[in-house]
């Protein structure tokens, strides 16, 4: 395998930096090579900022940024108002959106789990923002990102609230294969 | 377990297990989660230091300057301006030969406003007498750290050490972390000229001009002596742990006819470029400099050498290709990038080796005459 590479896109406060963590730590467990790393630059709190992940069979020595990736992960889909998600995004590449309405992109695999809705109704509500981190897990597992069983771990390893799992599990099982 | 961690993390992590007495740093902007993380570990009782949080980073250096010279182990941490502000107590520390271990994030100086990745920072504190080793890895920020308590408080060292880690490429990048059990690697400190009250003596007293220059060639003895114990410390360190450093790490050099010498994370980038370059038919060699002071002998007889500085020294060159220059002997291709964050990847690294004209200098991204 080649490096795989993901962009998240999300708001200041939303838990982008915290999904790439996540998702980076599964990928550890199961075995392989992962760094996330945040594009800072000046982040208020409900701007758009994007996250990168980097997974590899290989250790990873790029530092440079994601500028081809081959999965674009959108937890806040208003961004798309405002930023061109699909930016260098390769060819045939794939597209994720936290949404509750499909929405396709020629060229590109899209696909959409209402993760606000799960997180609602698992009540993952932190300061008044419904909690994406966790739920977008399972859905990164559906996609065979990483395995079931290290989006669990990871995620057990850094929230004790077993609603985290449950929401992460719900979204795997609402995203299509 | 497999841990997931930051540069900023992993170096305070290596400093829980080191346990120094003391830590004493200036909590606030340019400060970085390193003592953020220092400050948890000590209030859930993980850290048993004692934590000072002082007015500014001259007065964290000359607290750890002031608890170091009693005898006991001390850590401090900054990043760009906080670095410089010390600069008085950066030569104080290392002139009264205390074994002080700071982490510099290596951030660009102002202005412009710019909180990015950057060397020039820690290398205008190239000539305090601070040893300095600069990483490019999570996991080496945390193996470089543990090192450097075991190196500064050396009986033939006793002198400071500054561990670098790139501004946000590292410090805030998170990799995986493998902790160690640390043992017996670090021995008790013993600090032979420390504050003893049974025996009064003297300290900062004046020293006349028949007697300064002894000092300074002491300092200058001592940090000669430290290659030694550098090399013990990475072997034994290797032999515990599984994980070798050197003074350099060299990736492909042994055949190569052209080697691209640079420090930190673009070291790594420029493996890549290396791989790319091999496809080619191009027999280049990635050198990433770890330790800067001690300077090491390079050894680059009969290559090309292309130097990225990450930092300038203005009115002269960048800084690691004038001193590559003056060690060698001969030409090099200095391309200076990477200031305050600049974008390089490893396709850039590779158009520098392609592209080098020995002799120049090429300012990466400036159009202008250079």
């Amino acid at each position: 395998m080649t490096v795989f590479e993901i962009r998240i896109h999300s708001r200041g406060g939303q838990g982008g930096v915290t999904a790439a963590r996540l998702l980076a730590l599964a990928a550890i467990h199961d075995g392989k090579y992962a760094t996330a790393c945040p594009f800072y630059g000046a982040e208020r709190r409900g701007a758009p900022i994007v996250s990168f992940v980097r997974i590899d069979d290989k250790p990873i020595k790029i530092y440079s940024q994601i500028k081809k990736p081959d999965l674009i992960v959108v937890l806040d889909a208003s961004v798309m108002d405002v930023v061109d998600v699909l930016q260098g995004l390769k060819k045939g590449g794939r597209v994720f959106i936290n949404s509750a309405g499909k929405k396709d992109f020629s060229g590109y695999i899209t696909s959409y789990v209402d993760l606000t809705g799960i997180s609602l109704s698992e009540d993952l509500v932190v300061a008044g923002s419904p909690i994406l981190n966790t739920p977008v897990l399972g859905a990164l597992a559906k996609m065979g990102i990483i395995s079931v069983d290290s989006a669990k771990k990871s995620i057990r390893e850094m929230f004790s609230d077993e609603r985290n799992v449950k929401a992460a599990e719900a979204a795997y099982k609402e995203l299509s294969s | 377990m497999k841990k997931i961690a930051t540069g900023n993390k992993a170096v305070a992590e290596a400093v829980k297990q080191v346990q120094p007495t003391v830590v004493a740093a200036y909590p606030i902007t340019p400060q970085t989660e390193i003592v953020e993380q220092i400050a948890e570990f000590v209030s859930t009782g993980e850290l048993k230091s004692r934590y000072i949080p002082v007015e500014s980073e001259h007065s964290a250096m000359a607290a750890c300057i002031g608890a170091s010279i009693t005898g006991i182990r001390t850590f401090t941490a900054t990043s760009s301006h906080g670095l410089l502000y010390m600069h008085e107590m950066t030569n104080w520390a290392a002139g009264a030969r205390l074994p002080i271990v700071m982490a510099n994030v290596n951030r660009s100086i102002g202005p412009g406003w710019n909180i990015w990745a950057e060397h020039t920072d820690a290398l205008q504190e190239r000539d305090t007498g601070w040893l300095q080793v600069y990483v490019s890895t999570v996991q080496e920020a945390y193996d470089a750290t543990l090192m450097a308590f075991r190196i500064a408080e050396h009986n033939d060292v006793l002198l400071p050490v500054m561990v670098n880690l790139d501004g946000f490429s590292l410090s805030h990048i998170m990799q995986p972390l493998d902790t160690v059990e640390l043992g017996d690697f670090i021995p008790p400190m013993h600090l032979p000229h420390a504050i003893d009250p049974k025996q009064p003596a003297g300290y900062g007293g004046l020293t006349g001009p028949d007697q300064h220059f002894k000092f300074r060639w002491d300092i200058e003895r001592s940090m000669r002596d430290s290659v030694k114990v550098i090399e013990e410390t990475e072997k034994d360190f290797a032999t515990r742990f599984g994980r070798k450093y050197g003074f350099t790490d060299d990736y492909q050099c042994d055949d190569a006819d052209v080697v691209v010498v640079s420090m930190g994370t673009l070291g790594k980038e420029a493996e890549v470029a290396i791989d790319i370059l091999r496809k080619e038919g191009i027999r280049a060699g990635s050198m990433r400099l770890r330790w800067l002071r001690p300077f090491p002998k390079l050894n680059l007889n009969g290559k090309d050498i292309v130097v990225i500085d990450r930092d300038y020294s203005f009115g002269f060159g960048g800084i690691l290709a004038t001193s590559i220059r003056a060690q060698q002997k001969i030409d090099v291709y200095s391309v200076i990038a990477g200031l305050g964050g600049q974008e390089v990847t490893y396709e850039d690294i590779a158009e520098f080796i392609r592209k080098r004209r020995l002799g120049e200098e090429f300012w990466f991204g400036v159009n202008d005459r250079v």
